[in-house]
Protein backbone atom coordinates (compact mmCIF):
# COMPACT_ATOMS: atom_id res chain seq x y z
CA UNK A 1 0.00 0.00 0.00
CA UNK A 2 2.96 2.49 0.92
CA UNK A 3 6.14 1.42 -0.35
CA UNK A 4 8.64 3.98 1.02
CA UNK A 5 12.36 3.23 -1.08
CA UNK A 6 15.49 5.73 0.63
CA UNK A 7 13.39 8.25 2.37
CA UNK A 8 15.67 10.60 3.10
CA UNK A 9 15.24 14.33 5.33
CA UNK A 10 16.93 17.11 6.38
CA UNK A 11 15.98 20.62 8.07
CA UNK A 12 18.84 22.58 6.84
CA UNK A 13 21.94 21.08 7.89
CA UNK A 14 20.24 18.66 10.16
CA UNK A 15 19.76 15.14 8.58
CA UNK A 16 17.19 14.16 10.31
CA UNK A 17 16.10 10.53 7.93
CA UNK A 18 18.96 8.91 6.72
CA UNK A 19 17.21 6.61 4.09
CA UNK A 20 14.49 4.81 5.33
CA UNK A 21 12.84 1.53 3.12
CA UNK A 22 10.00 -0.05 4.57
CA UNK A 23 6.63 -1.33 2.66
CA UNK A 24 3.45 -0.82 4.50
CA UNK A 25 1.16 -3.61 3.22
CA UNK A 26 -2.83 -3.44 3.07
CA UNK A 27 -4.15 -4.05 6.39
CA UNK A 28 -0.98 -3.93 8.62
CA UNK A 29 -1.02 -2.26 11.79
CA UNK A 30 2.63 -1.00 12.10
CA UNK A 31 3.81 0.54 15.19
CA UNK A 32 7.08 2.77 15.10
CA UNK A 33 9.10 3.34 18.31
CA UNK A 34 12.10 4.40 19.43
CA UNK A 35 14.29 7.38 21.62
CA UNK A 36 13.08 10.81 21.31
CA UNK A 37 14.34 12.57 19.04
CA UNK A 38 15.52 9.92 16.63
CA UNK A 39 13.02 10.97 13.49
CA UNK A 40 9.76 8.80 14.14
CA UNK A 41 7.54 11.92 13.91
CA UNK A 42 8.98 12.91 10.54
CA UNK A 43 9.15 9.69 8.97
CA UNK A 44 5.70 9.98 9.74
CA UNK A 45 4.63 12.98 8.53
CA UNK A 46 6.56 12.34 5.32
CA UNK A 47 4.60 9.75 4.80
CA UNK A 48 1.40 11.87 3.93
CA UNK A 49 3.55 14.52 2.70
CA UNK A 50 3.21 17.21 6.14
CA UNK A 51 7.32 17.25 5.82
CA UNK A 52 8.16 17.21 2.25
CA UNK A 53 11.24 14.38 1.59
CA UNK A 54 14.24 15.79 0.84
CA UNK A 55 14.91 12.78 -1.17
CA UNK A 56 13.52 8.84 -1.97
CA UNK A 57 10.54 7.88 -2.66
CA UNK A 58 6.56 6.97 -0.98
CA UNK A 59 4.85 5.24 -3.56
CA UNK A 60 1.16 5.11 -2.53
CA UNK A 61 -1.37 3.83 -4.75
CA UNK A 62 1.29 3.36 -7.26
CA UNK A 63 2.42 6.73 -7.11
CA UNK A 64 5.67 8.59 -5.95
CA UNK A 65 3.81 11.52 -3.97
CA UNK A 66 7.58 12.70 -2.46
CA UNK A 67 7.56 14.15 -6.23
CA UNK A 68 6.99 17.74 -5.97
CA UNK A 69 4.96 17.49 -9.18
CA UNK A 70 1.83 15.36 -7.96
CA UNK A 71 -1.02 17.16 -6.68
CA UNK A 72 -0.35 15.65 -2.67
CA UNK A 73 -4.40 17.22 -2.02
CA UNK A 74 -5.88 14.65 -4.08
CA UNK A 75 -3.83 12.01 -2.12
CA UNK A 76 -3.63 12.88 1.50
CA UNK A 77 -7.93 12.59 1.35
CA UNK A 78 -6.95 8.98 1.32
CA UNK A 79 -4.39 9.02 4.67
CA UNK A 80 -6.01 10.45 7.87
CA UNK A 81 -3.36 11.67 10.46
CA UNK A 82 -4.15 11.88 13.87
CA UNK A 83 -1.84 14.46 15.96
CA UNK A 84 -0.64 14.10 19.80
CA UNK A 85 -1.68 17.96 20.38
CA UNK A 86 -5.41 16.90 18.37
CA UNK A 87 -5.02 19.73 16.49
CA UNK A 88 -9.10 20.29 16.17
CA UNK A 89 -10.02 22.96 14.05
CA UNK A 90 -10.90 25.92 17.09
CA UNK A 91 -13.40 27.86 14.92
CA UNK A 92 -15.84 25.24 13.98
CA UNK A 93 -18.16 22.95 15.86
CA UNK A 94 -17.31 19.34 16.60
CA UNK A 95 -19.55 18.46 13.53
CA UNK A 96 -18.45 21.52 11.52
CA UNK A 97 -14.65 20.01 12.05
CA UNK A 98 -15.82 16.40 11.26
CA UNK A 99 -17.72 17.85 7.96
CA UNK A 100 -15.39 20.41 6.72
CA UNK A 101 -13.62 18.33 4.74
CA UNK A 102 -16.16 16.35 2.94
CA UNK A 103 -18.40 19.03 2.42
CA UNK A 104 -15.76 21.23 1.22
CA UNK A 105 -14.09 18.71 -1.17
CA UNK A 106 -17.48 17.42 -2.58
CA UNK A 107 -18.61 20.62 -3.70
CA UNK A 108 -15.04 20.87 -5.26
CA UNK A 109 -15.34 18.05 -7.07
CA UNK A 110 -18.70 18.85 -8.53
CA UNK A 111 -17.58 22.25 -9.29
CA UNK A 112 -14.60 21.49 -11.01
CA UNK A 113 -17.07 17.68 -12.98
CA UNK A 114 -19.76 20.70 -13.75
CA UNK A 115 -17.10 22.62 -15.32
CA UNK A 116 -16.02 20.35 -17.52
CA UNK A 117 -19.05 19.47 -18.43
CA UNK A 118 -19.45 22.73 -19.74
CA UNK A 119 -16.79 22.65 -21.71
CA UNK A 120 -17.35 19.56 -23.18
CA UNK A 121 -20.87 20.85 -24.00
CA UNK A 122 -19.16 23.81 -26.20
CA UNK A 123 -16.60 21.72 -27.90
CA UNK A 124 -19.46 19.22 -28.70
CA UNK A 125 -21.49 21.78 -30.42
CA UNK A 126 -18.56 22.85 -32.77
CA UNK A 127 -17.37 19.10 -33.40
CA UNK A 128 -18.90 15.90 -34.86
CA UNK A 129 -17.57 13.28 -32.28
CA UNK A 130 -19.55 14.17 -29.35
CA UNK A 131 -17.65 13.19 -26.11
CA UNK A 132 -19.90 12.08 -23.17
CA UNK A 133 -20.36 14.12 -20.29
CA UNK A 134 -19.48 13.51 -16.79
CA UNK A 135 -21.67 12.02 -14.69
CA UNK A 136 -23.20 13.72 -11.87
CA UNK A 137 -25.27 11.94 -9.67
CA UNK A 138 -25.26 14.12 -6.47
CA UNK A 139 -26.38 17.97 -5.73
CA UNK A 140 -24.87 20.40 -3.01
CA UNK A 141 -27.55 19.50 -0.80
CA UNK A 142 -26.81 15.84 -0.92
CA UNK A 143 -23.56 16.47 -0.37
CA UNK A 144 -23.59 18.18 2.81
CA UNK A 145 -26.65 15.62 3.72
CA UNK A 146 -24.48 12.88 2.97
CA UNK A 147 -21.88 14.18 5.03
CA UNK A 148 -23.92 15.00 8.14
CA UNK A 149 -25.38 11.65 8.43
CA UNK A 150 -21.49 10.23 8.06
CA UNK A 151 -20.69 12.91 10.82
CA UNK A 152 -23.57 11.68 12.77
CA UNK A 153 -23.01 8.16 12.64
CA UNK A 154 -19.18 8.45 13.43
CA UNK A 155 -20.69 10.84 17.05
CA UNK A 156 -22.66 8.10 17.32
CA UNK A 157 -20.23 5.36 17.64
CA UNK A 158 -17.82 7.00 19.78
CA UNK A 159 -21.08 7.89 22.06
CA UNK A 160 -20.48 11.39 21.85
CA UNK A 161 -23.49 12.61 19.14
CA UNK A 162 -24.64 15.05 22.42
CA UNK A 163 -21.32 17.15 21.47
CA UNK A 164 -22.02 17.61 18.22
CA UNK A 165 -22.42 21.88 18.59
CA UNK A 166 -20.20 21.99 20.97
CA UNK A 167 -16.64 23.85 20.61
CA UNK A 168 -13.45 22.02 20.83
CA UNK A 169 -12.28 23.96 23.40
CA UNK A 170 -15.24 22.60 25.85
CA UNK A 171 -14.13 19.08 25.46
CA UNK A 172 -11.77 17.15 27.86
CA UNK A 173 -8.61 15.97 26.05
CA UNK A 174 -9.91 12.21 25.62
CA UNK A 175 -12.70 13.75 23.46
CA UNK A 176 -10.63 15.70 21.56
CA UNK A 177 -8.99 13.24 19.99
CA UNK A 178 -11.32 10.88 19.73
CA UNK A 179 -12.94 13.53 17.38
CA UNK A 180 -9.66 13.99 15.54
CA UNK A 181 -9.99 10.20 14.86
CA UNK A 182 -13.52 10.31 13.56
CA UNK A 183 -12.76 13.53 11.54
CA UNK A 184 -9.91 11.33 9.58
CA UNK A 185 -12.53 8.23 9.41
CA UNK A 186 -14.79 10.58 7.84
CA UNK A 187 -12.69 10.86 4.90
CA UNK A 188 -12.60 6.70 4.17
CA UNK A 189 -9.33 7.02 4.40
CA UNK A 190 -6.97 3.67 3.26
CA UNK A 191 -4.56 4.33 6.04
CA UNK A 192 -4.41 5.93 9.05
CA UNK A 193 -1.28 7.89 10.22
CA UNK A 194 -1.13 8.24 14.37
CA UNK A 195 1.41 10.38 15.70
CA UNK A 196 1.68 9.79 19.88
CA UNK A 197 -2.34 9.83 20.32
CA UNK A 198 -2.21 9.24 24.09
CA UNK A 199 0.74 11.40 24.89
CA UNK A 200 -0.89 14.85 25.84
CA UNK A 201 -3.58 13.49 27.39
CA UNK A 202 -4.43 12.63 31.11
CA UNK A 203 -3.74 9.02 32.01
CA UNK A 204 -7.23 8.42 32.93
CA UNK A 205 -8.46 9.35 28.93
CA UNK A 206 -5.75 7.46 27.58
CA UNK A 207 -8.03 3.86 27.68
CA UNK A 208 -10.87 5.67 25.89
CA UNK A 209 -8.56 6.91 22.79
CA UNK A 210 -6.65 3.71 22.82
CA UNK A 211 -9.97 1.69 23.03
CA UNK A 212 -11.43 3.43 19.70
CA UNK A 213 -7.89 2.76 17.92
CA UNK A 214 -8.40 -0.44 18.79
CA UNK A 215 -11.66 -0.78 17.53
CA UNK A 216 -10.57 0.30 14.22
CA UNK A 217 -7.79 -1.87 14.04
CA UNK A 218 -9.87 -4.66 14.23
CA UNK A 219 -12.12 -3.95 11.68
CA UNK A 220 -8.93 -4.09 9.27
CA UNK A 221 -7.87 -0.53 9.12
CA UNK A 222 -4.45 -0.15 7.92
CA UNK A 223 -2.26 2.10 10.12
CA UNK A 224 0.85 3.06 11.66
CA UNK A 225 1.15 4.65 14.87
CA UNK A 226 3.79 6.27 16.35
CA UNK A 227 3.86 5.48 20.36
CA UNK A 228 5.21 5.02 23.52
CA UNK A 229 2.19 2.74 24.64
CA UNK A 230 4.47 -1.03 24.47
CA UNK A 231 1.56 -2.33 25.72
CA UNK A 232 -0.78 -1.26 23.09
CA UNK A 233 2.18 -1.73 20.56
CA UNK A 234 2.36 -5.70 21.51
CA UNK A 235 -1.19 -6.39 21.56
CA UNK A 236 -2.11 -4.18 18.60
CA UNK A 237 0.86 -3.86 16.26
CA UNK A 238 1.32 -6.56 13.23
CA UNK A 239 4.84 -5.56 13.22
CA UNK A 240 7.35 -3.01 15.46
CA UNK A 241 9.69 -0.69 13.83
CA UNK A 242 12.78 0.40 16.29
CA UNK A 243 13.86 3.37 14.81
CA UNK A 244 17.04 5.37 16.32
CA UNK A 245 19.23 8.74 14.95
CA UNK A 246 17.28 8.75 11.43
CA UNK A 247 17.30 4.58 10.42
CA UNK A 248 15.04 1.83 11.40
CA UNK A 249 17.39 -0.14 12.88
CA UNK A 250 15.34 -3.35 13.42
CA UNK A 251 11.89 -4.19 12.65
CA UNK A 252 9.93 -7.60 13.42
CA UNK A 253 6.52 -9.15 14.71
CA UNK A 254 5.88 -7.58 18.54
CA UNK A 255 6.49 -11.11 19.82
CA UNK A 256 9.96 -11.23 18.58
CA UNK A 257 10.93 -7.57 19.21
CA UNK A 258 9.85 -7.59 23.14
CA UNK A 259 11.12 -10.49 23.79
CA UNK A 260 13.92 -11.54 21.91
CA UNK A 261 15.65 -7.88 20.75
CA UNK A 262 18.93 -8.14 18.65
CA UNK A 263 20.44 -4.93 17.58
CA UNK A 264 22.79 -3.66 21.34
CA UNK A 265 20.62 -0.07 20.83
CA UNK A 266 17.23 -1.70 20.60
CA UNK A 267 17.82 -3.89 23.88
CA UNK A 268 19.03 -0.59 25.41
CA UNK A 269 15.91 1.14 24.73
CA UNK A 270 14.01 -1.75 25.52
CA UNK A 271 15.17 -2.08 29.25
CA UNK A 272 14.73 1.37 29.52
CA UNK A 273 10.94 1.52 28.62
CA UNK A 274 9.68 -1.60 29.95
CA UNK B 1 -22.09 83.33 29.58
CA UNK B 2 -24.21 85.42 28.25
CA UNK B 3 -21.82 85.62 25.67
CA UNK B 4 -22.02 81.72 24.87
CA UNK B 5 -25.58 82.37 24.81
CA UNK B 6 -25.43 83.99 21.93
CA UNK B 7 -23.08 82.04 20.21
CA UNK B 8 -25.23 79.05 20.50
CA UNK B 9 -28.34 81.46 19.50
CA UNK B 10 -26.14 81.98 16.15
CA UNK B 11 -24.91 78.34 15.65
CA UNK B 12 -28.33 77.09 16.02
CA UNK B 13 -30.17 79.46 13.44
CA UNK B 14 -27.73 78.28 10.66
CA UNK B 15 -27.48 74.43 11.92
CA UNK B 16 -31.76 74.31 12.12
CA UNK B 17 -33.12 77.16 10.42
CA UNK B 18 -30.48 76.94 7.14
CA UNK B 19 -29.77 73.84 5.77
CA UNK B 20 -26.51 73.54 8.17
CA UNK B 21 -27.62 69.83 10.09
CA UNK B 22 -27.84 68.41 6.36
CA UNK B 23 -24.74 69.44 5.66
CA UNK B 24 -23.57 68.15 8.91
CA UNK B 25 -25.83 64.99 8.72
CA UNK B 26 -23.72 64.65 4.96
CA UNK B 27 -20.61 65.08 6.18
CA UNK B 28 -21.22 62.30 9.11
CA UNK B 29 -22.50 60.11 6.10
CA UNK B 30 -19.05 60.49 4.50
CA UNK B 31 -16.79 60.21 7.49
CA UNK B 32 -18.11 56.85 8.42
CA UNK B 33 -19.03 55.79 4.50
CA UNK B 34 -14.74 56.90 3.90
CA UNK B 35 -14.02 55.04 6.79
CA UNK B 36 -16.57 51.63 6.43
CA UNK B 37 -15.73 51.19 2.94
CA UNK B 38 -12.15 52.33 3.69
CA UNK B 39 -11.10 49.72 6.06
CA UNK B 40 -13.09 46.52 4.02
CA UNK B 41 -10.88 47.33 1.53
CA UNK B 42 -7.86 47.05 3.65
CA UNK B 43 -9.07 44.12 5.24
CA UNK B 44 -9.14 42.55 1.92
CA UNK B 45 -5.89 44.36 0.61
CA UNK B 46 -4.47 43.26 4.25
CA UNK B 47 -5.25 39.79 4.63
CA UNK B 48 -3.59 39.23 0.97
CA UNK B 49 -0.69 40.76 2.02
CA UNK B 50 -0.59 39.09 5.17
CA UNK B 51 -0.98 35.47 3.50
CA UNK B 52 1.48 36.76 0.73
CA UNK B 53 3.87 36.90 3.67
CA UNK B 54 3.41 33.91 5.43
CA UNK B 55 3.35 32.04 2.26
CA UNK B 56 6.49 29.33 1.95
CA UNK B 57 9.33 31.04 -0.20
CA UNK B 58 11.05 27.82 -1.72
CA UNK B 59 9.75 29.03 -5.19
CA UNK B 60 10.06 32.05 -7.31
CA UNK B 61 6.85 33.50 -7.58
CA UNK B 62 5.96 34.13 -4.10
CA UNK B 63 9.53 35.92 -3.26
CA UNK B 64 8.15 38.37 -6.13
CA UNK B 65 5.25 38.71 -4.65
CA UNK B 66 6.44 39.07 -1.39
CA UNK B 67 9.15 41.88 -2.46
CA UNK B 68 6.20 43.74 -3.99
CA UNK B 69 4.14 43.66 -1.20
CA UNK B 70 7.07 45.29 1.24
CA UNK B 71 7.06 47.93 -0.98
CA UNK B 72 3.82 48.57 -0.79
CA UNK B 73 3.52 48.50 2.81
CA UNK B 74 6.39 51.04 3.03
CA UNK B 75 5.34 53.06 0.34
CA UNK B 76 1.81 53.54 2.58
CA UNK B 77 3.56 53.56 6.03
CA UNK B 78 6.45 55.79 5.05
CA UNK B 79 3.79 58.88 3.88
CA UNK B 80 1.34 60.42 5.80
CA UNK B 81 -2.47 60.01 4.48
CA UNK B 82 -2.70 63.41 3.33
CA UNK B 83 0.34 63.37 1.14
CA UNK B 84 -1.46 60.13 -0.43
CA UNK B 85 -4.60 61.65 -0.76
CA UNK B 86 -2.88 64.60 -2.23
CA UNK B 87 -0.66 62.90 -4.67
CA UNK B 88 -3.38 60.51 -5.72
CA UNK B 89 -6.37 63.26 -6.65
CA UNK B 90 -4.01 65.85 -7.78
CA UNK B 91 -0.74 63.69 -9.26
CA UNK B 92 -1.63 59.63 -9.72
CA UNK B 93 -4.98 59.76 -11.07
CA UNK B 94 -4.82 62.72 -13.20
CA UNK B 95 -1.91 61.11 -15.17
CA UNK B 96 -3.70 57.83 -15.74
CA UNK B 97 -5.94 60.21 -17.16
CA UNK B 98 -8.52 58.65 -14.63
CA UNK B 99 -11.50 61.43 -13.54
CA UNK B 100 -13.10 59.90 -10.16
CA UNK B 101 -15.11 61.88 -7.43
CA UNK B 102 -13.66 63.69 -4.42
CA UNK B 103 -15.32 60.88 -2.00
CA UNK B 104 -14.05 57.80 -4.42
CA UNK B 105 -10.68 59.15 -4.61
CA UNK B 106 -10.88 59.19 -0.66
CA UNK B 107 -11.81 55.70 -0.34
CA UNK B 108 -9.69 54.53 -2.55
CA UNK B 109 -6.63 56.43 -0.59
CA UNK B 110 -7.75 55.39 2.91
CA UNK B 111 -8.50 51.55 1.90
CA UNK B 112 -5.20 51.60 0.00
CA UNK B 113 -3.69 52.86 3.21
CA UNK B 114 -5.36 50.76 5.89
CA UNK B 115 -3.97 47.60 4.00
CA UNK B 116 -0.82 48.39 4.40
CA UNK B 117 -1.51 48.75 8.09
CA UNK B 118 -4.01 45.84 8.44
CA UNK B 119 -1.73 43.56 6.63
CA UNK B 120 0.73 43.66 10.01
CA UNK B 121 -2.44 42.94 12.43
CA UNK B 122 -3.30 40.22 9.88
CA UNK B 123 0.11 38.82 9.43
CA UNK B 124 0.72 38.91 13.60
CA UNK B 125 -2.92 37.19 13.59
CA UNK B 126 -2.20 34.57 11.27
CA UNK B 127 0.94 33.38 13.57
CA UNK B 128 -0.76 33.40 16.79
CA UNK B 129 -2.88 30.79 15.32
CA UNK B 130 -1.21 27.27 16.36
CA UNK B 131 0.84 25.94 12.99
CA UNK B 132 -1.05 22.88 13.66
CA UNK B 133 -4.38 24.07 12.54
CA UNK B 134 -3.15 24.24 9.12
CA UNK B 135 -1.23 21.17 9.40
CA UNK B 136 -4.77 19.31 10.20
CA UNK B 137 -6.55 21.13 7.40
CA UNK B 138 -3.66 19.80 5.32
CA UNK B 139 -3.74 16.45 6.51
CA UNK B 140 -7.50 15.80 5.54
CA UNK B 141 -6.67 17.31 1.75
CA UNK B 142 -7.29 20.78 1.75
CA UNK B 143 -5.30 22.85 -0.14
CA UNK B 144 -3.26 25.82 1.35
CA UNK B 145 -5.28 28.17 -0.23
CA UNK B 146 -8.66 26.67 1.42
CA UNK B 147 -7.06 25.48 4.72
CA UNK B 148 -6.20 29.61 5.43
CA UNK B 149 -9.21 30.76 4.56
CA UNK B 150 -11.52 28.14 6.62
CA UNK B 151 -8.96 27.64 9.42
CA UNK B 152 -6.39 29.74 9.62
CA UNK B 153 -7.71 33.46 8.42
CA UNK B 154 -10.93 33.04 10.64
CA UNK B 155 -8.84 32.55 13.84
CA UNK B 156 -6.81 35.00 13.08
CA UNK B 157 -9.54 37.56 12.38
CA UNK B 158 -11.07 36.81 15.90
CA UNK B 159 -7.44 37.08 17.59
CA UNK B 160 -6.87 40.81 16.19
CA UNK B 161 -10.49 41.98 16.36
CA UNK B 162 -9.60 44.04 18.67
CA UNK B 163 -6.72 46.13 17.30
CA UNK B 164 -8.69 46.02 14.28
CA UNK B 165 -11.73 48.35 15.93
CA UNK B 166 -8.39 50.36 17.15
CA UNK B 167 -7.70 50.49 13.38
CA UNK B 168 -11.72 51.46 12.22
CA UNK B 169 -11.68 54.29 14.84
CA UNK B 170 -7.99 55.05 14.11
CA UNK B 171 -9.33 55.72 9.98
CA UNK B 172 -12.68 57.44 11.86
CA UNK B 173 -9.92 60.64 12.81
CA UNK B 174 -7.88 60.35 10.08
CA UNK B 175 -10.88 61.13 7.81
CA UNK B 176 -11.05 64.52 8.90
CA UNK B 177 -8.27 65.59 6.29
CA UNK B 178 -10.14 64.52 3.57
CA UNK B 179 -11.52 67.79 2.52
CA UNK B 180 -7.88 68.96 1.21
CA UNK B 181 -8.98 67.46 -2.00
CA UNK B 182 -12.71 68.71 -1.45
CA UNK B 183 -14.56 66.06 -0.11
CA UNK B 184 -17.23 66.82 2.09
CA UNK B 185 -17.25 65.20 5.67
CA UNK B 186 -18.12 67.02 8.64
CA UNK B 187 -14.83 69.13 9.59
CA UNK B 188 -16.67 70.80 6.16
CA UNK B 189 -19.82 70.97 7.71
CA UNK B 190 -19.10 72.52 10.97
CA UNK B 191 -17.19 74.89 9.01
CA UNK B 192 -19.33 75.99 6.82
CA UNK B 193 -21.88 76.59 9.89
CA UNK B 194 -19.02 78.51 11.55
CA UNK B 195 -18.30 80.89 8.14
CA UNK B 196 -21.95 81.74 8.10
CA UNK B 197 -22.12 82.30 11.68
CA UNK B 198 -19.32 83.98 12.05
CA UNK B 199 -18.56 82.17 15.19
CA UNK B 200 -16.66 78.99 15.32
CA UNK B 201 -16.64 77.59 19.17
CA UNK B 202 -19.51 76.39 19.19
CA UNK B 203 -19.32 74.75 15.60
CA UNK B 204 -16.11 73.33 16.45
CA UNK B 205 -17.18 72.11 20.31
CA UNK B 206 -20.05 70.07 17.93
CA UNK B 207 -17.73 68.57 16.19
CA UNK B 208 -15.55 67.58 18.72
CA UNK B 209 -18.57 65.67 20.33
CA UNK B 210 -19.68 64.26 17.77
CA UNK B 211 -16.36 62.53 17.22
CA UNK B 212 -16.26 61.04 20.50
CA UNK B 213 -19.74 59.97 20.32
CA UNK B 214 -18.68 57.91 17.07
CA UNK B 215 -15.65 56.56 18.50
CA UNK B 216 -17.08 54.96 21.80
CA UNK B 217 -20.21 54.08 20.12
CA UNK B 218 -17.78 51.86 17.77
CA UNK B 219 -15.47 50.55 20.66
CA UNK B 220 -18.75 49.09 22.46
CA UNK B 221 -19.61 47.55 19.07
CA UNK B 222 -16.33 46.07 18.90
CA UNK B 223 -16.42 44.95 22.68
CA UNK B 224 -19.82 43.21 22.13
CA UNK B 225 -18.34 41.45 19.09
CA UNK B 226 -15.76 39.90 20.92
CA UNK B 227 -17.67 38.87 23.64
CA UNK B 228 -19.63 36.80 21.50
CA UNK B 229 -16.60 35.72 19.10
CA UNK B 230 -15.18 34.74 22.30
CA UNK B 231 -18.17 31.88 22.66
CA UNK B 232 -16.31 29.36 21.09
CA UNK B 233 -13.46 29.60 23.51
CA UNK B 234 -15.54 29.26 26.84
CA UNK B 235 -15.88 26.12 28.47
CA UNK B 236 -19.41 25.63 29.80
N1 LIG C 1 10.52 21.54 11.42
C1 LIG C 1 11.72 21.21 11.92
N2 LIG C 1 12.77 22.04 11.75
C2 LIG C 1 13.99 21.70 12.25
N3 LIG C 1 14.26 20.57 12.92
C3 LIG C 1 13.26 19.71 13.12
C4 LIG C 1 11.93 19.98 12.64
N4 LIG C 1 11.14 18.95 12.98
C5 LIG C 1 11.91 18.08 13.65
N5 LIG C 1 13.19 18.52 13.73
C6 LIG C 1 14.31 17.82 14.36
O1 LIG C 1 14.34 16.52 13.85
C7 LIG C 1 14.72 15.59 14.83
C8 LIG C 1 13.72 14.47 14.87
O2 LIG C 1 12.49 14.97 15.33
P1 LIG C 1 11.18 14.08 15.41
O3 LIG C 1 10.94 13.45 14.09
O4 LIG C 1 10.12 14.94 15.96
O5 LIG C 1 11.60 12.96 16.46
P2 LIG C 1 10.66 12.02 17.32
O6 LIG C 1 9.27 12.14 16.85
O7 LIG C 1 11.25 10.67 17.13
O8 LIG C 1 10.83 12.46 18.74
C9 LIG C 1 14.83 16.36 16.13
O9 LIG C 1 16.19 16.60 16.37
C10 LIG C 1 14.11 17.63 15.85
O10 LIG C 1 14.69 18.70 16.57
MG1 LIG D 1 7.55 12.94 17.85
Amino acid sequence: MIDVIDLKKSFGKLEVLKGITTTIKEGEKVAIIGPSGSGKSTFLRCLNCLEDPTSGSIIFEGVDIADMRVDINIYRRHMGMVFQQFNLFNNKTVIGNIMLAPVYLGMHDLRVKKYKNFLIRIKNAFTNKKTPLHEINTTPQRIKEEARENAMRLLKRIGLEDKADAYPSTLSGGQKQRIAIIRALAMNPKVMLFDEPTSALDPEMVGEVLDLIRQLADEGMTMVIVTHEMGFAREVATRVLFMDEGRIIEENTPKELFSNPQHPRTKGFLSKVL
Amino acid sequence: MGNFGKKLERFWEIFYEYDGYQRVLTGLQNTVYIAVVGLAIGIIIGTVIAIVEVLPKYKRLPRVLNGFCRFYVGLFRGTPVVVQLLVAYYVALPLLGVNLPALNVCVLVFGLNSGAYVSEIMRGGIMSVDTGQMEAARAVGLSYRVSMMKVVVPQAVKNILPTLGNEFIALIKETSVVSFVGAADLYVAFNYIGTNSYEFMVPYLAMALIYIVLVMAIAFLVRIMERSLRKSDRRN
